[in-house]
């Protein structure tokens, strides 16, 4: 089986509140998957399922076709590196790549040390006097170092500045390169993802508002602007992202394998950050309307 | 061996602008028969980009004829953009640098210059097409 991660019908619930609700996703192997959502939208604990963090109250989870967190070949197989790339402050780089290579079964020593320096860091520095982008390289170089098949990362960049940022994902995408691993990263920042992902996970509200490879996304997106009108008059196979009305004018974003037709409009392409923006503000626009409004 | 860079706000796609950087610095003889493309990894280690997106750039140069994977070696360069007309560059590269003098000290900006200059192109291609 292809699929690094299938999930049917996924569900976490904290008390009364679903964090991730039906989420239904397959993502094939040697993606490099960009999972974005507004903060609290489920990204995390779509991401500590996928590792085993956490265990489904709903649905089932798969992860390289094996059940997340159980027993060693499971564990080997996966590499995670939670928020803020943490790292043990008080332990030297070297004491970092030991305990790598005594916990890991797989641990490859010869990738960690001349990833470590390249980086041009010194072996004997304490982790806790790393600059921030030393420390998410640090945590980056734990994680690949396993050789991991599946690589996941909780918002690995959110703190780092921008330089850092983009060593950090200059790093990731060579050991993409060359290792061939599949990688799923979560971020609220799409700039992060534009560059470096070729699938993309949108949760809003802890459901999955749109999945796919981001060229055929792009490709079957498209902006319209023209005369005022109603989303009841589009054709059907013109599906509604978001729409937006003044008193003249109305702005749709809508999904269609179709070309557009109506001469009246003015289409666009959309950038990604646009496609997104469109499904986070379709899902708020959902939640605000009244229950039981009924559209003619 | 040439490097590329990316313009996010170019709204090429980025796999198209390298395989336009490419034709790009075929064309004016930066690069030549076997010179090495740079490798996947190294792209990627450069400008932080997926490397299947390189991949497919890689992938439609070879469809294009310009270039060939040597497995387990690299993808090398089989064919040039740039023909006898490689010598005259020198000249015209000149011609123009002093012909960009004059405008700049004319006062035109980067994007005058630029509007001028395609204007004419296009003028001067659609008189010579007529």
């Amino acid at each position: 089986m292809s699929a690094v991660l299938e999930a049917s019908g996924l569900g976490k619930r904290y008390g009364h509140k679903w964090a991730l609700s039906e989420c239904t996703l397959a993502i094939s192997s040697g993606k490099v998957v960009g999972l974005v959502g507004p903060n609290g939208a489920g990204k995390t604990t779509l991401l500590q399922l996928s590792v085993g963090l956490l265990r489904p109250d709903a649905g089932s989870i798969a992860v390289l076709g094996g059940h997340p967190g159980t027993g060693p070949v499971q564990l080997s197989r996966v590499g995670f590196v939670a928020p803020d790339t943490p790292t043990y402050s008080g332990l030297s780089i070297r004491d970092h790549l030991w305990l790598g290579a005594m916990m890991n079964p797989s641990w490859d020593g010869k990738l960690a040390e001349s990833r470590i320096d390249k980086l041009g860091l010194d072996p004997s520095q304490k982790a806790g006097k790393l600059s921030g982008g030393q420390r998410a390289q640090l945590a980056l170089t734990m994680a690949v170092a396993k050789r991991p098949q599946l690589l996941l990362l909780d918002e690995p960049v959110a703190s780092l500045d921008p330089l850092a940022r983009r060593e950090f994902l200059q790093g990731l995408m060579e050991v993409v390169a060359e290792h061939g691993a599949s990688v799923i990263l979560s971020s609220h920042l799409v700039g992060d993802l534009e560059r470096v992902c070729d699938y993309l996970v949108v949760l809003v509200d802890s459901r999955v508002r749109v999945a796919g490879d981001i060229d055929e996304l792009l490709a079957c997106h498209y902006l319209l602007t023209g005369p005022r009108r109603d989303h009841g008059d589009l054709p059907s196979d013109e599906h509604v992202v978001s729409e937006s009305h003044t008193d003249k004018q109305s702005t749709f974003v809508v999904r269609t394998d179709g070309p557009i037709l109506d001469p009246s409009w003015s289409v666009e392409q959309l950038d990604l950050e646009d496609l997104v923006l469109a499904y986070m503000a379709h899902a708020i626009e959902q939640d605000r309307r009244p229950k039981l409004e009924v559209h003619s | 061996m040439i490097e590329f860079n990316l313009n996010k706000r170019s709204g090429v796609a980025p796999y198209q602008q390298i395989v336009q950087q490419v034709c790009h610095a075929l064309r004016l003889g930066f690069l030549e028969v076997d010179d090495q493309l740079p490798t996947v990894k190294e792209v990627v280690g450069a400008i932080a980009i997926n490397p299947n997106t390189v991949l497919k750039a890689y992938k439609e140069l070879e469809h294009l004829g310009l270039v060939a994977a040597r497995p387990g070696v690299g993808t090398f360069v089989i064919k040039t953009l740039s023909d006898d007309s490689l010598a005259a560059h020198g000249p015209l590269r000149q011609e123009l640098k002093r012909w960009l003098g004059k405008a700049r000290q004319a006062g035109l900006d980067e994007e005058s210059i630029e509007a001028l200059f395609r204007d004419v192109l296009w003028s001067t291609s659609a008189e010579g097409a007529a």
